[in-house]
């Protein structure tokens, strides 16, 4: 198989573990998108220079070609297939109570005042007792 | 470029990402048994994609560029250190978030 073709595969395999296997369902969530979005940025300066400087190099045989940031588009499915994967079973074992607790947050330091009712935590960081939790908008 | 070009580079992502631990408070690397149950399946799924790639010649590596250490599978070390370095990356991302933004992941209760 083409590294197109496993690299489909791959996602294709992930949304079933995050969905159904595991059924954590961070796909489905805001903080998920955030968060990958924010991985996907660095991904790109580091896939680029890993691409970039040949450290890794590809069979042009293996991929169809298209390139962003010098890395293989394909590179960017196999980026989303593991980070879901990851925080998949990141939630996965804190839902079956595995170091649950200690939530993260509060921030020490912050730049911006987070709002009261901006559906942040404020003094109680992502502990769920702080009732403040909500879904992005 | 030196054998640790690729080292270097997962170098400067954990020295990128450990502050979060500090100033947001992300308590990741204190969750270290939880950290390390979800590396485990991570890093045996994708390794075994790495070894397959490896052997179909998907894509190679510089030997001038990486310790030179090969792991069974001719898996270069630097490339099974990715599969440990990028999770524990994307977990402290998503932590940090969560940090902020107090947005919920699923595992409350």
């Amino acid at each position: 198989m083409s590294y197109t073709a496993l690299a489909l595969v791959g996602v294709a395999l992930t949304l079933v573990l995050d969905l159904w296997v595991l059924r954590t369902r961070v796909v489905t969530r805001g903080l998920f998108w955030v968060s990958y979005a924010i991985v996907l940025g660095f991904q790109l300066v580091t896939n680029g220079v890993l691409t970039g400087f040949d450290i890794v190099v590809y069979d042009d045989d293996a991929i169809v070609g298209w390139r962003l940031a010098f890395a293989p588009v394909e590179d960017l499915l196999f980026g989303f297939a593991l980070v879901e994967q990851t925080l998949a079973w990141w939630v996965f074992w804190g839902r079956r109570g595995v170091q649950r607790e200690p939530f993260a947050g509060p921030p020490r330091w912050w730049p911006r005042r987070i709002p009261e009712d901006s559906g942040a935590t404020g003094a109680n960081g992502a502990d769920p007792r702080g009732q403040r939790n909500r879904e992005p908008a | 470029m030196s054998h640790f070009a690729y080292i270097g580079v997962l170098a400067c992502c954990l020295l990128g990402t450990v502050w979060l631990e500090v100033v947001l408070r992300t308590r990741v690397y204190r969750r270290w048994r939880r950290l390390l149950l979800t590396l485990l399946p991570v890093v045996a799924v994708f390794v075994a994609w790495d070894v397959y790639a490896i052997a179909a010649h998907h894509w190679s590596f510089s030997s001038d560029q990486v310790t030179g250490i090969r792991l069974p599978g001719d898996l270069p070390l630097d490339e099974l250190l990715f599969f440990v370095v990028i999770p524990i990356c994307a977990v402290l991302a998503f932590e940090a978030v969560r940090a902020v933004r107090g947005w919920p992941a699923g595992d409350e209760r």
